[in-house]
């Protein structure tokens, strides 16, 4: 038999109830007070230091980390409600959500005791942002072509070259980033490239906005000329970078970020079709309110089994791959079922607007933190086709 | 060939040992025990699908039948006062999830459910083959002031082959379960996709073997989504088949002058059939442990059961669709078993309200709740 899939019918924990409903009655108020609102996920601005050191007071960053580094040794489960609460009210977690997924556990495992002591605590008080340094212009979903070079000085290393598509990079303190220490050899074309914590005021720095097709300017380039990277700066082993970047994605690419993208499409759509619909409008509504329910479904399942410790690396690629397709269809989808709404429905101004600016992000969703294609290679690989 | 025959627990016995194993409110994933362990054992000696495949007089399906009934897995949910092995309900998805992935087609789910129904009312289920009626959202079986039984219900799955046809019943006074002797109906035979009997019953003026009344918060949703459930189980079982017999061909077969399974397109189609073998699995065992565990039928059960069948029956048509494009004119042919596990869950699709059907209510539902509860429906889960 091929590996079986496994995806228990894994229940979020009472705790986690409890924890939601304080984490909506902070989101309401902080919506009563106008730091953000809800229907408008096409922000100009999605940076709200305020906003996230509110989010480091209420204990919400760094949940599952040590004490001991600021953070609140809670479950994987309750993080998981906390950020699904974020994304549905389409809060603005730029500052702090990349920090908290994903930098925060690749600096608690490969960190220096000093750095760590130093630099997670911030992360906790939703302080400090993080950008993560992969993609080249001649490399992207071929992470191993990097090339930007990190050259051994002293005390440390000189990094020249150019990072690209470089989210939040602008507003970002720190990035974690690969550079090539040395040449990739015949046996192994993934050797040579390390993981450095860059401190972005470093000289020798310079980050260049990019526009994007939704009218935002959220990723960047970044230009590297001789900027010096102290020596524990260094995460991990050298020339060794390949053997950290799996185990992390299984976290990564298997969140609620992961098909709640768009999400709010969908409410503005049933608020649209009002509380009678026809035939049409529910049963496009029942497929689609089954589908996400199945997503989360999965995407819960995975969570749970990554806090008993297991490791779903192939479930999780399948949430992400199934995931991101399904929010990147799901503003069409409204589309297709929003033709017949009534153009005097009170909210029709509103569905127009969400879905023009949906329809642009779209694309993205199937591009960022592991294309379609590369998730599909992981689950084959998974399948014993490769 | 008849195996020799390996020695099952009784009905009883296999209930006593249950009651040791597994505890109860256990997820469903999580019961691997011995009920779901003896069904795969039976399943793998007693119907083996090349060698079912082959038998065109079906010949199988008295050793399998007969198998299954000592080990007392028709009557699983039945409890032992009224004649049954008294299995959990989560133990008997268990078995409907093998019953899936060997694309089992002797009335064993049908039994089961009505066992399930007839037990509802306090009714003892009779030995043998069974089916339920009504099988679909707009058939109905009247209850008449005399005490029998009118109605047409199209689509019971095995009419035919069942012995006796257990019945939820509209009468002046609400609902009844009752139990029917099968020969006293007008069968009209017909076949599913699959080839299974799906046969038109009619009831005129039938006088039931034995009549009770339903319980008060029982209706025709709950048969249905029950039956439901059952079904978007047996599917995700022939998914994982599906996959795995697909991904095993491609490994083997060999095109210009490599295997298959080395081509990316090859690898992304088979990618894709894992994530809908996945996205089944996952809200078909959601369901399951759901109705295994709720206390009140309320709008997050309809939510987890309706999505189960809906998100299960889609999975159905793209896997279907990928299995037999991996394997070519090969899969189309009569001879090979891919047919067995695509063409049934297909058809598993239609029985006990299509995805459409339940589309349609789970969105009416949705909207008559509004915008901002739809939310907070999703995340109870």
């Amino acid at each position: 038999m091929t590996a079986a899939l496994r995806f228990d019918p894994i229940r979020l924990p009472p705790e986690c109830e409890k924890l939601r409903k304080e984490v909506r009655a902070f989101l309401a108020d902080e919506i009563a007070a106008g730091t953000f609102d809800p229907h408008k996920p096409n922000r100009e601005d999605s940076d709200a230091p305020e906003f996230s050191r509110r989010v480091g007071e209420r204990g919400w960053l760094g949940m599952t980390w040590p004490k001991k580094y600021g953070g609140h040794e809670r479950t994987f489960l309750e993080r998981y409600v906390v950020t699904e609460e974020m994304r549905v009210a389409n809060a603005p977690t730029r500052r702090f959500f990349v920090a908290d997924r994903q930098s925060g556990p690749v600096l608690l495992k490969y960190a220096p005791e000093r750095i760590k002591l130093d630099i997670l605590p911030r992360i906790c008080r939703g302080e400090v942002c993080f950008a993560i340094g992969m993609s080249e212009p001649n490399s992207g979903s071929d992470l191993f072509a990097a090339k930007t070079k990190a050259t051994k000085t002293d005390g440390g290393w000189l990094i020249n070259g150019t990072k690209i598509w470089t989210s939040s990079a602008h507003i970002a303190d720190y990035m974690i980033a690969i550079f090539r220490t040395s040449p990739s050899t015949k046996e192994n074309r993934r050797h040579g490239l390390t993981q450095f914590l860059v401190d972005m005021k470093t000289p020798g720095i310079k980050v260049n906005p990019i526009g994007q097709i939704t009218g935002q300017f959220e990723f960047n380039e970044v230009v590297f000329t001789d900027a010096f990277m102290p020596d524990d700066h260094v995460l991990g082993e050298i020339d060794g970078a390949w053997k950290q970047a799996t185990s992390e994605l299984a976290y990564e690419r298997s969140g609620p970020e992961r098909f709640l993208e768009t999400y709010y499409v969908l409410t503005e759509l049933v608020r649209a079709v009002g509380k009678d619909p026809d035939t049409r409008s529910a049963e496009g509504i029942g497929r689609l309110v089954a589908q996400l329910h199945t997503m989360r479904r999965m995407s819960v399942s995975v969570a749970g089994m990554l806090q008993a410790g297991k490791e779903p690396v192939v479930e999780a690629s399948i949430v992400k791959d199934i995931g991101t397709i399904w929010e990147q269809q799901l503003p069409h989808r409204v589309r297709d079922l929003a033709a017949f709404v009534d153009a005097d429905a009170s909210n029709h101004a509103t569905l127009e607007e969400q879905l023009a600016f949906a329809m642009k992000t779209a694309p993205k969703l199937t591009i960022q933190g592991g294309t379609t294609e590369v998730l599909r290679g992981i689950i084959a690989r998974g399948l014993g086709l490769r | 060939m008849r195996r020799k025959k390996i020695p099952h627990p009784k009905p009883g016995k296999m209930a006593a040992r249950i009651v040791r194993t597994a505890k109860q409110g256990n997820a469903v994933a999580e019961v691997e025990n011995i009920v779901v362990e003896t069904a795969e054992k039976i399943f793998a000696d007693l119907a083996n699908a090349q060698t079912i495949n082959h038998d065109t007089k079906g010949s199988w399906k008295a050793p399998l039948w007969q198998a299954l009934t000592e080990a007392g897995l028709p009557l699983s949910w039945v409890p032992e006062a009224c004649g049954g092995s008294g299995a959990s309900l989560a133990e008997g998805f268990g078995v409907l999830g093998a019953a899936g992935r060997f694309a089992i087609a002797v009335p064993l789910a049908e039994t089961m459910l009505a066992g399930w129904l007839l037990s509802q009312a306090n009714i003892a289920s009779p030995e043998g083959m069974m089916t339920v009626a009504p099988c679909g959202p707009k058939d109905r079986i009247t209850l008449g002031t005399d005490g029998t039984l009118s109605g047409r219900t199209r689509g019971v799955p095995f009419a035919t082959d069942a012995k006796h046809i257990a019945v939820l019943a509209q009468g002046s006074g609400g609902l009844s379960v009752a139990l029917v002797e099968a020969s006293a109906c007008r069968i009209e035979h017909g076949f599913n996709l699959g080839g299974d009997g799906n046969d038109t019953v009619t009831f005129s003026n039938l006088q039931p073997i034995a009549i009770k009344p339903a319980p008060k918060s029982f209706d025709h949703t709950t048969l249905l989504l029950m039956g439901g459930v059952a079904r978007s189980l047996q599917i995700a079982g022939a998914l994982e088949t599906l996959l795995d017999i697909s991904v095993r061909y491609s490994n083997e077969r060999v095109a210009f002058e490599k295997k298959i399974s080395k081509f990316q397109a090859v690898q992304h189609n088979l990618a894709k059939l894992a994530g809908e073998s996945a996205a089944a699995l996952a809200a078909a065992t959601s369901a399951a442990d759901t109705i295994a565990n709720f206390k009140t039928f309320d709008d997050a059960v309809f939510l987890e059961a309706a999505s189960a069948k809906i998100r299960a029956s889609e999975a159905a048509e793209k896997g279907a669709a990928i299995a037999h494009q991996v394997h070519g004119a090969i899969g189309f042919t009569l001879e090979h078993i891919l047919h067995r596990y695509s063409l049934r869950a297909l058809a598993w699709r239609d029985d006990f309200g299509s995805e459409s059907y339940w589309a349609v209510e789970l969105g009416k539902m949705v909207a008559a709740r509004g915008a901002d509860e739809l939310w907070p429906l999703v995340a109870s889960r």
